[in-house]
């Protein structure tokens, strides 16, 4: 008996892993024609005729122009054109509107704003040609004071970065405040303690491996357009287009192929795909742009640069009361925040995170400068990074402060299991969580009392160890859509579902995959919902002709949406079924039953109909009075957002000498729900914990006080590589979604939002005794060897 | 990114490469693994009329000893210097270093003469020519000079090489006498320059004194320095304690790092006399170790 | 110019401006587009190809400096229908997201383990440090290449066995 049932287990465990349904770790189905180098991406497009553009930047910072001289460049034997702004000008396309309400320069006109601000294209039958006639395209400049910080921005007097704007008398963008003033006024007026930090998020940047660029087609006698773009949302794009170009919405149709990462770069419209359009138009043939990774760091979507200070109030039993938090936010010279337009410092305000604070007050206020316009979420859910470093830096000072063990701090201010879903003090609904859960799991995992010791041991040494802890919590999976769109469009997401007459499905989806396994993770939700093994599951996505309108992939939203659209139209399909399956047994529908793929009728569980069956029948054998076809969209609009959590803990070692950290190691535990497959989910943590890492230690993109860009190609912005990147121990705990269909949250950006903080108060944990409180990121080694010998420590 | 035009030609003999440098003078560039020229190519800071490409000639790559001297063809590649192990106990600087150049795909193209004659201050190999005293083979059409690494670094990508030499080899005197070294590099990745780094490279003497020490600074400076003052203190005393603190406070004090995104000059000053105080520990403890 | 060399074994003969870069005449030329731009400064290693088998960066390599040599890229690793050990390993331990460096780490690893057959992690690492990879946090490119090391050490162990 003992032989059968471990023969039935493995049989059943077969069934499983043939099917690739939810839980399993499925092999991607995508990963053949990129192990082949047949990935087909951006610059791969050529198409006949095609031209191919070079941009031409600004070397300063501010400046006035003057003039653009163009004719030694177009003196060169394949030059096309050299389109300036003030061609663009003549077709009303100088100037075009930003994801935040703002304008931005598609090339410059009047002023420059930031270095390497779009100037001038040069368009060439080569790129060769083009990039050797855009070394001839002179401007004349007249320099102008170059403001490099927001700080100086709002200062009385300073000189007005965005004088073009009608109203605009200063270098104010916007002031916003979330949650109660009064309470938390009162809150801090019985605070038994008060516990202040002040830090900066500096700018980095997604920098995808793929930069961002275009194919534009226009075809002068169809009209259509067909754009091959680097777009994370091509459905929102073609919208856009239509609005910014006056471009027939029906006639475009944008094409994002594979996309060689993404991280938030590639969701703004940047001037390059506007002026390469416009050109295709003009000219009549195709125009390539791909930007070289100079242009790609220097001009498009950077990350966060927020400045912030806050504190926290303490009752006498060590409980948070109240939270404040100030922030000053540079946002370059356009305000092009990719955010949902009711919230002008994104979901900042979810800077309560995982503890319970009954009171809490946040102040933003945006400035202009004369540096790369963008503010885009790098691996994040709309400034929800900024917002869970902050207070999990601030819990780390208040655990200093109080004496305490930062895990100690931690579990005694924790949401509690029981108090979901929970109302936060600004205005979030948290779905579900289990932090103290998460935090138990990695201290085990850890070994951190015994970490604890060795600490002591060493600290007695007169050797450097810290242990970092961060307690993250997200919020990711924007809509639902009345309280979150992007240039109106509200967040909602689609999923499009056929199965063919032989039982294979084409599902389509309004997201767009950057890398994430769309191809594999939505085929598995199909193969749970319907019982349609996930290998005859075909996903498309991208092309705007041939997929649901949908508001693409950013912000974890991918599953959350796309995903839940997905379950959803799979049961639509399912219920269907049951009307063709109730017509082929002759039965009721209402006692038609469905389980893994079969329908039976109630009682007769062995005369079963499969998915497939149903299927054939659907085309070819359907009760009257029944639509053929087995085929079905959603377009799914959710009810909250999900909030995956979890617990992150680092070690390091600090050389005293030369200041260097290393970190020796990295337990990340997320509860991301349930996980439809677990190997792409681990991918996606190893992957954000990384681009955490970078950003803790190396990633910097920083001006100097003319405005030159210091950070402009990977000499000087510093990617992770696999050597000096930790090697993750990872962990989990399931905290299903309670609104989501199968109980998913989102992961992409959990492991970037929750690991700085980890890494950072890994490094302040090692250096606090010495009394050194804070050390902005990224934490390099010669900010840690100034502290410690500003604290007399030397080797 | 791509260069400006350019006219290229690869001979086939040395003879040829000289009587074109000649012909060309500062128009033309040579190039030999490319690793540092090419991204200047693509970067339109260099432009030459004409790059004259040495990889064809036969005789310019290898790792030999011979008559006293280690002597690598300046084409030889960095990677090739990485696994030339019987260095171990006579060079340990060199490989010490070699690993520690850019990173393992540049090493596979990169030259170890390119590097030297690139002379960029941050370039590894030019601190670790200081240190143990190399000599520099250099052929014109109209002759032969060999000269010494010390003098040879004169400013940023600027040395004693005219336009129309290209070095054919690197020399190394290694006499009797037990020898350590080795090189630490401050880099914040794979890959990276150095912000500083310290080549050091010791030779005892019979009696365990310290016979020689060459000491060569990366990085901290307008070229590769040669930390003088703090081989001197060296030379001729017992390896205590107290002797290498002195030597490396003057490595310290040798080096005129300036301020920028990698740290203050403080900073980098100080990263050298540790290193300099660590490696000398290291380089003594091998040459302690190793045979005579 | 003429330049003439072997790629994934068959002799190409074409005509060049020198200052034509290897990876824009493999990707435009060739039409062999599994060799990807990332950088252009010679960091990330997206363009990396086999250069008389070493890995080398064909973003900084002048189309002349092929001449007489030997060229492999992504293209040229499944043989005969034949997937690699190497594009097997990735496949088989999530070892590529986006699939943009895959090319570049799939040669730089085969590169390695014909070197090294039985590697450690370290020199894994070490080995790869030359490349980027901006999805994976590199854990499961490691996990892939010790995947194909294993199989070519098992594929000898049945040859003599």
């Amino acid at each position: 008996m003992a032989v059968d049932t471990t023969e039935a287990a493995a049989a059943s465990e077969a069934a499983r892993q043939a099917m690739g349904g939810i839980g399993v770790s499925l092999a991607r189905k995508e990963d053949a024609r990129f192990i082949h180098g047949q990935g087909h991406y951006v610059d791969d497009v050529v198409l006949p005729g095609m031209l191919h553009m070079v941009i031409v930047r600004s070397p300063h910072a501010h400046a006035r122009i003057k003039g653009i001289h163009s004719s030694a460049a177009m003196a060169i034997p394949g030059v096309v054109a050299v389109v300036t702004g003030e061609l663009l000008a003549q077709h009303k396309l100088a100037w075009m509107p930003t994801l935040s309400g703002d304008t931005q320069a598609v090339l410059a006109t009047d002023k420059v704003r930031f270095q390497g601000q779009e100037v001038a294209c040069v368009i060439a039958e080569t790129k060769y040609i083009a990039e050797d006639a855009a070394q001839l395209v002179t401007v004349d400049y007249e320099p102008l004071q170059a403001i490099t910080t927001p700080q100086q921005a709002i200062a009385p007097g300073a000189i007005v970065i965005r004088d073009e704007k009608e109203g605009q008398t200063d270098n104010k963008i916007y002031h916003w405040e979330a949650g109660d003033k009064d309470a938390t006024d009162a809150a801090f007026a019985r605070a038994a303690k008060v516990v202040s930090l002040e830090t900066f998020y500096p700018r980095c940047h997604p920098s995808p491996l793929e930069t961002c660029g275009c194919v534009a087609d226009l075809d002068p006698v169809t009209g259509n357009a067909t754009i091959y773009m680097t777009s994370q949302a091509p459905h929102a794009h073609r919208t856009l287009f239509a609005i910014v170009a006056g471009l027939p919405e029906e006639k475009i149709r944008i094409i994002s192929p594979d996309l060689g990462g993404g991280f938030g770069n590639k969701v703004p419209i940047y001037p390059g795909y506007v002026v390469a359009t416009a050109a295709s138009l003009l000219i009549g043939r195709p125009v390539k742009w791909i930007e070289d990774r100079t242009d790609n760091l220097i001009s498009t979507g950077f990350a966060r640069d927020y400045y912030m200070d806050g504190s926290v109030a303490i009752d006498e039993n060590g409980k948070f009361i109240g939270l404040r938090v100030n922030l000053l936010s540079d946002n370059g010279a356009f305000f092009a925040d990719a955010q949902p337009s009711k919230f002008k410092a994104g979901l900042f305000h979810i800077v309560t995170g995982s503890y319970d604070i009954p009171a809490a007050h946040i102040v933003a206020n945006g400035a202009y400068t004369n540096k790369a316009p963008g503010g885009v979420a790098y691996r994040c859910s709309f400034r929800v990074t900024e917002a869970s470093y902050f207070i999990e830096r601030l819990v780390e000072s208040a655990a200093v402060e109080l004496g305490q063990d930062p895990v100690t701090t931690r579990l005694n201010n924790f949401i509690q299991p029981e108090a979901f879903p929970y109302k936060s003090a600004s205005g979030f609904e948290y779905d579900s969580g289990n932090y103290p859960g998460a935090m138990k799991v990695a201290l085990d995992m850890l070994g951190y009392d015994e970490l604890r010791k060795e600490q002591a041991e060493k600290r007695a040494k007169g050797e450097l160890m810290g242990i970092g802890v961060a307690s993250f919590t997200e919020v990711v999976g924007a809509g639902k859509g009345k309280d979150y769109d992007i240039a109106g469009l509200r967040m909602f997401d689609s999923a499009e579902l056929r199965v063919h007459p032989t039982g294979k499905a084409i599902l389509k989806l309004g997201v767009k995959s950057q890398g994430q396994g769309h191809e594999t993770t939505f085929a598995q939700i199909v193969a749970e919902e319907l019982g349609i093994p996930a290998s005859d599951v075909e996903v498309r996505e991208g092309d705007t002709d041939n997929t649901p309108f949908g508001l693409g992939t950013y912000a974890s939203r991918s599953t959350p949406v796309g995903g839940a659209a997905t379950a959803v139209v799979a049961r639509k399909l399912r219920d269907k079924g049951k009307i063709i399956a109730a017509h082929l047994f002759e039965a009721d529908v209402a006692d038609i039953e469905f389980a893994k793929g079969k329908y039976n009728v109630k009682g007769s569980p062995d005369n079963v109909k499969t998915i497939q069956d149903i299927a054939f029948a659907a085309y070819t054998n359907i009760p009257d009075g029944i639509e053929p076809g087995l085929e079905g969209v959603t377009y799914y609009d959710p009810p909250n957002m999900t909030f995956p959590f979890g617990t992150y803990l680092v070690v390091v070692d600090i050389d005293k000498g030369t200041g260097q950290v290393k970190v020796r190691r990295m337990v990340a535990v997320d509860d991301c729900g349930v996980r439809i497959n677990p190997m792409i989910v681990e991918g996606q943590i190893h992957g954000g914990l990384t681009e955490g890492f970078g950003i803790a230690f190396m990633e910097l993109i920083t001006f100097d006080d003319e405005g030159n860009c210091i950070g402009s190609n990977f000499m000087d912005y510093l990617i992770p590589t696999a050597w000096e990147t930790p090697r993750f121990e990872l962990g989990e705990t399931v905290t299903p979604s309670p609104h989501h269909p199968i109980g998913a949250k989102g992961v992409g950006e959990s492991a970037t939002v929750g690991s700085p903080a980890a890494y950072v108060n890994a490094v302040i944990d090692a250096l606090s005794h010495l009394g050194i409180t804070n050390i902005d990121m990224p934490i390099t080694s010669d900010k840690v060897w100034a502290a410690l010998r500003s604290k007399g420590v030397t080797e | 990114m791509f260069p400006a035009a350019f006219d290229y030609i690869a001979p086939g003999a040395l003879d040829e490469v000289l009587s074109l440098l000649s012909q060309h003078g500062d128009d033309a560039k040579v190039l030999a693994g490319g690793q540092s020229l090419i991204p200047l190519l693509k970067l339109r800071f260099a432009a030459p009329v004409i790059v004259v490409d040495i990889g064809r000639v036969d005789g310019l790559e290898g790792v030999r000893r011979e008559n006293g001297h280690v002597r690598i063809g300046a084409r030889t590649r960095h990677r090739d210097v990485e696994s030339a192990s019987d260095l171990r106990g006579t060079l340990d600087v060199l490989l010490d270093a070699a690993p520690l150049i850019s990173d393992p795909l540049i090493r596979n193209m990169g030259t170890v003469g390119g590097s030297v004659c690139h002379a960029d201050p941050a370039g590894d190999w030019g601190a670790v020519m200081l240190a143990v005293g190399a000599e520099f083979v250099v052929k014109s059409a109209g002759g032969e000079r060999v000269l010494p690494a010390a003098g040879f670094f004169e400013g940023p990508f600027t040395t004693g090489l005219h336009s129309d030499e290209v070095m054919t080899e690197i020399r190394i005197p290694v006499g009797a006498g037990r020898s350590g070294g080795t090189y630490l590099k401050l880099e914040r990745k794979v890959g990276d320059f150095a912000s500083v780094a310290a080549a050091v490279h010791v030779v005892l003497g019979g009696d365990g004194r310290i016979a020689t020490a060459g000491i060569g600074l990366c990085a901290v400076g307008a070229h590769s320095i040669k930390a003088t003052a703090a081989e001197a203190v060296l030379a001729g005393q017992e390896p205590t304690d107290a002797v290498i603190a002195e030597a490396a406070r003057l490595a310290g004090e040798a080096a005129e790092p300036k301020a920028d995104i990698r740290g203050s000059a403080e900073y980098k000053r100080d990263v050298a006399r540790v290193f300099v105080q660590r490696g000398l520990h290291t380089a003594i403890n091998r040459a302690q170790g190793a045979a005579a | 110019m003429k330049v003439t060399f072997e790629i994934n074994g068959a002799e190409k003969s074409v005509d060049v401006e020198p200052r034509t870069l290897v990876v824009d005449l493999i990707r435009t030329k060739l039409g062999m587009t599994g060799t990807h731009i990332g950088c252009d400064t010679s960091n990330c290693g997206a363009c990396t190809v086999l250069l008389d088998g070493r890995p080398v960066k064909s973003c900084t390599l002048l189309a002349p400096m092929l001449e007489g040599k030997k060229v492999t890229t992504v293209e040229g690793l499944a043989a005969g229908g034949k997937l690699d050990a190497i594009q097997v390993g990735f496949h088989a331990e999530h070892g590529l997201q986006c699939g943009f460096c895959t090319p570049g780490m799939m040669l730089v690893g085969k590169a390695l383990i014909e070197a090294n057959p039985h590697p450690t992690e370290d020199e894994i690492r070490w080995g790869i440090s030359g490349n980027i990879c901006r999805c994976t946090g590199y854990m499961n490119i490691v996990k892939a290449i010790q995947h194909a090391a294993a199989a070519n050490a098992a594929e000898n162990t049945a040859g003599v066995a």
